[in-house]
């Protein structure tokens, strides 16, 4: 009887932590609370598109910008910055290749290494300093609190 | 019943425009912003325009550095910060920078003239013949860069360039613009604030501020267009090429020298 009893336990608590761990239904969204892609329902392309070619719409597009000029894009590494960075306890940016962020969280998972943000900001930036000079900012960081400061010290 | 939908309610009219523009005023902050900055070139540069600057080394003032800081704030130079154990020597024969203010003297009348050198923008850039990447290129519009994707940092263009223009980044950068990309491994020079010539902007960091300082001394502008204010500057007074001698067909040029 008491064998019963465990058996039963174990079976239950077998069947709760199975049900526990599943994985969350399709829609589970990776991005960052708080970053501007928290409110939208997808990225610039669907969500399943843009999971796996991401990196080769801006690999075509950083050619175009480079060499043509061509800047009217929705496909820039600026854009993903711009939406996926979350503002951190102090309400700055915190970069979207710190450890848990969003690029960083996948790339962690996927083992994946890239440069990009070797040469690239990782949060947004006032677009010149002319306008921040003016105090006028590019779309950049329109969105981005505590930038609204004089230039020189409102950069990260 | 006709007559009655034709009819043109006052009211209604007016509670729809102050709705509108309660919409406009809470959204505006964004809005406004999107639209004020110039709109982003959808077509790709053309060889329609060539862009060039010309520099009066008159009007170019002693100990003046006007425009260097204001190249250095728009591409994030000043964000610099020196190796540690590096020194102070060392640090100004390395770091990155895109202008530098030169003064040469005549020896033999003592006369002493101010410039500012930067990239020239060469019709026949070195930099671009010697790249064995094809990161060193000139962009159809003139603008002579490099493609940090391509660049191997084997430092041949810096070689190659006789203005010593060219700067390489020796260490990692912590800190960088949105609008300048810079990283450890690249060779990099004035690009004409070429994220400024995309948004349509009409001018430089460096002729801003020089004008800003009071100088006017750096015109810039398309220099294909006669009605542009560099090619009447260019009509107007005697200018020179550095190292005319080079045949390389600057498209930075001085006058007064």
């Amino acid at each position: 009887m008491a064998n019963a009893v465990v058996r039963g336990l174990l079976a239950v608590t077998g069947l709760v932590w199975a049900l526990g761990a599943q994985p969350v239904a399709a829609d589970e969204t990776f991005v960052t609370p708080g970053s501007n892609a928290a409110g939208l329902t997808s990225c610039v392309e669907p969500t399943d598109f843009m999971r796996r070619n991401h990196m080769e719409i801006i690999k075509h597009q950083r050619n175009t910008v480079v060499h043509q000029g061509i800047r009217d894009s929705k496909h820039t590494l600026a854009g993903c910055i711009d939406c996926h960075v979350a503002p951190g306890p102090d309400h700055k940016p915190v970069s979207v290749y710190a450890e848990g962020q969003f690029c960083h969280r996948c790339h962690a998972y996927a083992a994946v290494d890239v440069n990009c943000f070797g040469c690239h900001a990782t949060v947004p930036t006032p677009a010149t300093a002319s306008k921040a000079a003016s105090g006028e900012f590019g779309p950049d960081v329109a969105q981005v609190p505590d930038q609204g400061a004089a230039a020189g010290g409102n950069r990260p | 019943m006709t007559q009655e939908h034709d009819k043109v309610d006052g009211a209604r009219r007016s509670f729809i425009g102050a709705a509108a523009g309660l919409t406009a005023a809470t959204v505006a902050p964004g809005v406004i912003l999107h639209t004020v900055a110039a709109a982003p070139r959808a077509e790709a540069v053309t060889d329609k325009v060539r862009w060039g600057m010309l520099i009066d080394t008159a009007k170019c003032a002693d100990g003046c550095t006007a425009c260097v800081q204001a190249c250095d704030r728009e591409n994030g130079l000043d964000l610099q910060i020196k190796p540690e154990g590096a020194s102070e020597q060392m640090w100004d024969r390395q770091r990155a920078v895109w202008i530098r203010k030169v003064q040469v003297q005549d020896n033999l009348t003592g006369r002493v003239t101010n410039l500012p050198m930067l990239c020239q923008h060469c019709e026949h850039p070195p930099c671009v013949d010697v790249c064995p990447t094809g990161a060193s290129f000139k962009r159809a519009d003139g603008i002579v860069m490099v493609d940090r994707h391509t660049c191997i940092g084997c430092r041949y263009c810096m070689m190659a360039c006789p203005y010593k223009a060219r700067s390489f980044i020796h260490q990692v950068v912590a800190e960088k613009l949105t609008a300048t990309p810079r990283g450890k491994g690249c060779v990099e020079s004035c690009n004409l604030c070429v994220h400024r010539r995309d948004h349509g902007e009409a001018s430089t960091a460096c002729a801003d501020a020089c004008a800003a300082a009071g100088h006017h001394a750096i015109v810039f502008g398309d220099l294909t267009d006669a009605g542009s204010a560099v090619s009447k500057a260019m009509a107007a007074a005697a200018s020179r090429q550095i190292r005319e001698d080079l045949d390389l067909n600057t498209g930075v040029r001085y006058s007064s020298i």
